[in-house]
């Protein structure tokens, strides 16, 4: 092509120069800084030592296994959360019934607002003494007295993945509803015409066909959730008792709060580890999926 | 028809759908309620969805306490507005070269982009706060706006991207034949071609960043007078006895502004969103 016809072209990397600078300055940079960090004794004072392992011996040795397990089980919970009621979601929206168009736009506000706000919304939904939650839940019967939702670790671990699932459910639901219109018509009609149903048509052809996106959007919602910030930090700041501190939280309150930017750098490099994995697993899978497709096409 | 239904998939539908809307809009219902209502009314036990003196009260008093609402909102769509500037400023060029030129290491830079929206701000708060202070940017707008505009870059880039590798090649080989320069012809030729997608990435761009703009405020920034919304909010929200109805009523009257525009622009808000979903 004759735009590219230069041995030695310069005009693509004088394009991408605005995107790398910032990427750099923003995130290339802080990366590395932060891998050096977790080695030192940084913190508030002017001075920092380098101290080997240090920083993570002291992490592991206080409980930080725990934390990763409490993280990957939050995160696995929330997700599967969000996909089972994405596919669902999806499945009914699709569907061609009067008011479909309305439906749709209804679903997206949790995902438009700012998180924030609607996580003040449920704080207030989560009260004990007033919430609606509570409120509802004894007038049907099921809890006798006033249930203070934030207080208890289980029901605070369930609480704030609940929340999650409220704002990761929209672009879920969007995001397969719009797979599945991918659809050709014309596999539909086929198994239609010859008897299949409304389930079996669902089950053995949609189903299947909105699965590389399915699993895209897994990974990319468990990238999502496992950087959730927000949600607990205002509903719970990781607590009661560190039963919804999350390897974010945990690096967080480190960090920030108590001024231990060495080890809260540690934990920030687990969970860079952490991410990378996810990373690869995701490349992995969109390279397979597109490899699949040209064998197909 | 292949869309016929009986009348019991319907209702199961309907039903689905319900409880689906249900759960995801109790709470703007609720937080609608409970801005109504009186304050006495709001500790009584049991939990009552309507009660008496139900008024628009809380929407006069919420100014007084909080009343640098109209600037936090302000600030609010400062913020996601310069934000979506810049990242357009940087994914423009970028998603052209990675969609026209075939130039060394550009498979692996493009790998490199896409890592970078795995990685979240928070991972990396204490470097960027090193860096926020050392250019002497802590507690301004812009230490807001540039981490903002950082991490949208990657998918903008993505989004755009696929959208140009659709446009014919032959029209910017028509120009360079013209005589038209490189940049000439991304000003001239692409750029008004690709305005319908430079449009869904600056919508997608402007909904993310204002819905996830708590975390680099509350850290970066101490000036009531700059917060966002959330942080604004926040504060608030943090006092020892909350005023649950003026919170709930200056939460609403926060985001009514931006569900308005989302009721406009849903078209364009939801093709950003789930780009890459279909199959070309």
């Amino acid at each position: 092509m004759a735009v590219t016809a230069r041995k030695t072209d310069y005009f693509p990397y004088l394009l991408l120069i605005p995107a790398l600078v910032v990427t750099i300055i923003i995130v290339a940079w802080p990366v590395i800084e932060t891998v050096r960090l977790s080695f030192t004794d940084a913190s508030l004072k002017p001075t920092e030592n380098f101290v080997g392992l240090h920083n993570y011996q002291r992490m592991f040795a206080r409980k930080f296994p725990e934390t990763i397990m409490r993280t990957f089980y939050w995160m696995g919970l929330s997700v599967s959360l969000k996909i089972i009621l994405g596919v669902a979601g999806a499945a009914l929206l699709n569907s061609a019934v009067p008011g479909r168009n309305l439906f749709r736009v209804l679903v997206m506000p949790p995902w438009i607002v700012p998180i924030a706000i609607g996580v003040f919304i449920w704080s207030w939904m989560y009260n004990g003494q007033f919430g609606m939650i509570s409120g509802l839940l004894q007038r049907f019967g099921l809890i006798s007295e006033p249930m203070e939702f934030l207080a208890y670790r289980q029901s605070a671990f369930l609480s704030t993945i609940v929340t999650d699932v409220w704002v990761g459910t929209p672009l879920v639901t969007v995001y397969l509803l719009a797979a599945m219109q991918g659809i050709r018509s014309d596999l539909l009609e086929a198994a239609w015409v010859d008897g299949a149903g409304r389930f079996y048509r669902f089950r053995r052809i949609t189903l299947p066909l909105i699965m590389p996106s399915i699993a895209t959007m897994s990974l990319l919602s468990a990238i999502w959730t496992f950087n959730s910030f927000d949600i607990i930090w205002i509903l719970t700041e990781g607590g009661p008792r560190n039963a919804t501190t999350t390897m974010i939280i945990d690096t967080y309150k480190t960090a920030i709060s108590r001024f231990k930017y060495g080890e809260g750098s540690a934990r920030a490099v687990m969970i860079v580890l952490f991410l990378s994995l996810f990373a690869g697993f995701y490349f992995l899978m969109i390279s397979r999926i597109a490899k699949k497709e040209v064998g197909n096409d | 028809m292949i869309n016929k239904y009986r009348w019991w998939e319907m209702l199961l539908i309907y039903c689905g759908i319900t409880l689906l809307l249900i759960f995801l809009l109790a709470p703007f219902v609720e937080a609608f309620v409970v801005s109504l209502r009186p304050i006495q009314a709001l500790r009584s036990i049991p939990y009552r969805f309507i009660t008496e003196n139900m008024s628009f009260d809380a929407y006069h008093s919420m100014w007084k306490s909080v009343p640098l609402l109209w600037l936090y909102m302000f600030n609010s769509f400062m913020i996601a507005a310069a934000v979506t500037f810049f990242a357009l400023i940087a994914v423009i060029p970028a998603a052209y070269a990675f969609a026209r030129f075939e130039f060394k290491g550009r498979d692996g830079l493009l790998t490199a982009f896409l890592a970078i929206n795995m990685v979240s701000g928070a991972v990396l708060l204490i470097p960027l706060y090193k860096v926020m202070k050392q250019l002497g940017l802590l507690n301004t707008y812009f230490a807001m706006i540039a981490p903002g505009a950082a991490f949208s870059i990657p998918t903008g880039i993505w989004l755009l991207r696929s959208y140009l590798l659709k446009i014919p090649k032959e029209l910017e080989e028509a120009a360079w034949a013209d005589g038209a320069s490189r940049l000439y012809t991304l000003r001239r030729v692409i750029l008004p071609i690709a305005m319908p997608g430079i449009v869904v990435v600056a919508i997608a761009t402007f909904i993310g960043a204002y819905a996830q703009q708590f975390l680099f405020a509350l850290t970066f920034n101490s000036v009531n007078e700059l917060n966002p919304l959330p942080v604004g909010m926040f504060q608030f929200f943090g006092r020892q006895t909350i005023v649950w109805n003026e919170l709930m009523a200056a939460s609403l009257v926060g985001i009514l502004p931006v569900l308005i525009v989302y009721i406009f622009l849903q078209k364009y808000i939801v093709a950003g969103l789930t780009a890459g979903a279909v199959k070309e």
